[in-house]
């Protein structure tokens, strides 16, 4: 119905030969990398300073971990005791089992309201299904109200990182931006450039007949969707349009109200360094009767795309545990050296590496599971103990058995025939110590990308085996 | 055109026999887990499926205070620290000349404001046109729009995290309080939570059976970070959040 929507797959190895070459150009980049280590400075700081309120953080994440480890392992149970929870509360179920079920959804309800107008708040599942395209292939003016998204909505962009979507942008690129998009003149400060998107915004939330948003926790205990923001944005558009819509995960689900009051300030203070993100709202379902205002319906797309397909892999699952704090990249080498594109993913970084092979293909997206130095910094800061780096490494060992690159095993058998003969791992290190300084001097075709940058050393007069028995002499 | 029912329940169907499926095979304990002493396992090691109390969370979760007086202490200094500005007055009477100081000092023209018996007493002084939000007659979204200020009650503030909780319910609707460009917000001192988990339990005396449409918790004025991660406050939200808080513990 529409060229902008991904159609036809991509050539086979497309996700890769551009993970490659833009990581090449990223980290070559010293003025990107530099901006966006200075952006996360102030990030550092606050986190350790949040940290350091609770009485005991690790044990926190336990209990953390263990909420939604528990949800996580019973959504058959809980997901229809949420439904019915929801439904009496008077809200909308409607099951989506991919992408493309999902949109068509949400353009039947729009049909039904007779939308004109349409506002949103930040909603990585609506990344993750390329709404904005379906919507806009179908002739609705559709707004992104959250800065950060906004601003990437103007840039025709999708977000960098999916809790910071905007966080590469220098201020002067986002005043040229309003200026050419809004007429708005120059100005070089952000609180500046913050009040020109207000102004512009207020307006657009008064006159939309329909908000979508995105959710953060589903209760079943309750029936309520929980939405996490900074902005107010998500407050708005679930106030004042004639229809609500919220699109989630089914990963999303937790058992019980309590377990919020340890999710949402850990979610908090892992992704933002705050002690609580300044507006957690729970959704009860449309306007009641006696209440002053709100939506007249409300309705929530339940998605699956292929979650259940991580869901069926036990030594994974907890990959679903993720509550989307964005901590893992914020720590993650690769994700400050390569950036936030690079990945090609709707989830950037550690956890986008882990989940992004299961949700789309472990052949055209293993190359992420090398996108990591395995030093476990993600691991470490997850407010809900994934074990990502280890995932990393589970995601390659499932690559290497579902495809084994011939090449890479006739290497490791000659080696292992190498090694298990002492007198030929001599020989081999002998021949290899001789001919290094040639390999300097001739520079094979090989090694030229490798020697380009860097330097051999000379070669050891003797092997480390010899010089080792000498020591023990 | 719109999707049946039937296609609803063949989806659900077909996304409720996955997820059987897959749970089929039982998953490790959390990372990091297994052999925690806290942390409630069976014999096997294994966590058990009836998941940790909540109880044994809140000593490891930021401080509430220990009594009414510390709580009402740790409440003011996060609010404070969040950039709220927190007003401690005796009685209504003084909150009436505090939001109508207030008033004066903002040069506020409208308030927006809600039946209730903390809100009311403090419209006398206001020097202002004010309009009420809710009752039979509903209300424009453009007059509110325009309103210099929001002024509602809340359900209770937690000590805790700072924060403010305000219901669809009781406190005005969805928008007085994220509308106008200033929210106040009127409650006393007994109002005050120590954490998060005692706020859960005082929504769920308060409202089982029939839950406000909205609950929010409200922690700061709106800000953003998304221009080169500075914070800036009043995104879209409230740039300033003002709490009155009436009433005090020495007196007591």
């Amino acid at each position: 119905m529409t060229a902008a929507l991904p159609s036809s797959p991509p050539a086979a190895g497309a996700a890769k030969r551009q993970f490659l070459h833009d990581a090449a150009e990223h980290v070559r980049d010293v003025g990107h990398r530099e901006f966006v280590r200075r952006a996360l400075g102030g990030y550092y700081t606050s986190r350790d300073t949040q940290k350091a309120r609770y009485r005991d953080w690790e044990q926190a994440r336990d209990a953390a971990s263990m909420a939604k480890w528990s949800a996580v392992n019973r959504l058959d149970e809980l997901l229809p005791r949420f439904e019915a929870a929801f439904t009496a509360n008077g809200g909308q179920v409607h099951w989506a089992r991919d992408a493309e079920e999902a949109r068509r959804i949400v353009l039947e309800l729009l049909a039904t309201a007779k939308a004109k107008a349409v506002i949103k708040s930040k909603c990585m599942t609506s990344e993750e299904i390329h709404l904005n395209q379906a919507l806009e292939a179908d002739g609705y003016g559709v707004v992104e109200s959250d800065l950060g998204e906004f601003i990437q909505q103007l840039r025709g962009e999708p977000p960098y990182h999916f809790v910071f979507p905007c966080m590469h942008v220098r201020r002067d690129e986002i005043s040229d931006l309003f200026g050419q998009h809004l007429g708005t003149p120059p100005t070089d400060s952000p609180e500046e450039l913050t009040m020109i998107a207000r102004r512009h915004m207020r307006r657009l939330y008064v006159d939309a007949d329909v908000g979508i948003t995105g959710a953060n926790f589903l209760v079943a205990e309750t029936g309520q969707i929980s939405i996490t923001e900074n902005e107010g944005n998500a407050r708005l558009t679930a106030a004042l349009p004639r229809m609500h819509i919220a699109i989630a995960g089914i990963e999303k689900v937790v058992e019980r109200l309590d377990d919020l009051a340890v999710l949402l300030p850990m979610l908090a203070t892992a992704g933002a360094g705050q002690p609580m993100t300044c507006y957690n709202t729970l959704y009860a379902g449309p306007r009641r009767e006696g209440e002053a205002d709100g939506p007249e319906e409300m309705h929530l797309v339940l998605l699956d795309n292929s979650r259940t397909a991580l869901l069926a892999d036990a030594e994974q699952r907890d990959a679903l545990h993720c509550i989307r704090c964005g901590a893992c990249l914020n720590v993650c080498p690769i994700f400050k050296n390569v950036g936030g594109f690079t990945y090609g993913t709707t989830y950037q970084g550690p956890i986008g590496s882990v989940i992004t092979p299961h949700l789309r293909g472990l052949k055209e997206w293993n190359h992420l599971s090398g996108a990591s130095s395995l030093c476990g910094a993600c691991t470490d800061a997850c407010p809900v103990r994934i074990d990502i780096h280890h995932h990393l490494l589970h995601n390659r060992r499932n690559a290497a058995r579902s495809s084994p690159d011939r090449l890479e095993r006739i290497g490791q058998k000659l080696f292992a025939a190498v090694a298990r003969r002492p007198w030929l791992f001599a020989t081999g290190g002998w021949l290899f110590r001789k001919t290094l300084g040639l390999a300097k001097a001739i520079r094979p075709p090989v090694l030229s990308a490798w020697l380009a940058t860097r330097d051999l050393p000379p070669a050891p007069a003797q092997s480390f085996r010899a010089a080792w028995k000498r020591r023990q002499r | 055109m719109i999707r049946t029912a039937a296609e609803n329940a063949t989806a659900r169907a077909a996304i409720m026999a996955r997820v059987g499926e897959a749970l089929r095979i039982p998953a490790p304990p959390p990372h990091g887990l297994a052999g925690r002493s806290t942390s409630p396992v069976d014999a096997a090691g294994h966590p058990s499926l009836a998941i940790l109390p909540l109880e044994a969370a809140r000593p490891w979760l930021p401080d509430g205070g220990a009594t009414p007086a510390e709580s009402l202490a740790v409440c003011c200094e996060n609010l404070t620290k969040l950039r709220a500005e927190v007003f401690q007055v005796p009685d209504l009477a003084a909150a009436a000349d505090c939001l109508a100081a207030q008033a004066r000092q903002r040069d506020w023209r409208r308030v927006a404001w809600h039946a209730h018996p903390l809100v009311e007493p403090l419209l006398a002084g206001v020097p202002c046109v004010s309009h009420r939000i809710g009752g039979d007659a509903g209300f424009d979204k453009d007059t509110l729009e325009a309103c210099d200020a929001g002024l509602s009650a809340c359900e209770c503030l937690v000590a805790q995290t700072g924060s403010i909780l305000v219901s669809s319910q009781t406190c005005g609707g969805r928008a007085l309080s994220i509308l106008p460009h200033v929210h106040v917000v009127v409650a006393t001192i007994e109002q005050v939570v120590p954490t998060l988990a005692d706020a859960f339990d005082l929504t769920r005396e308060r409202h089982s059976g029939s839950l406000p449409s909205m609950l929010s918790f409200i922690t700061g004025p709106s800000r953003t970070g998304d221009i080169e991660r500075i914070l800036v406050l009043g995104a879209h939200g409230p740039k300033e959040l003002l709490v009155i808080l009436v009433g005090s513990h020495a007196a007591q």
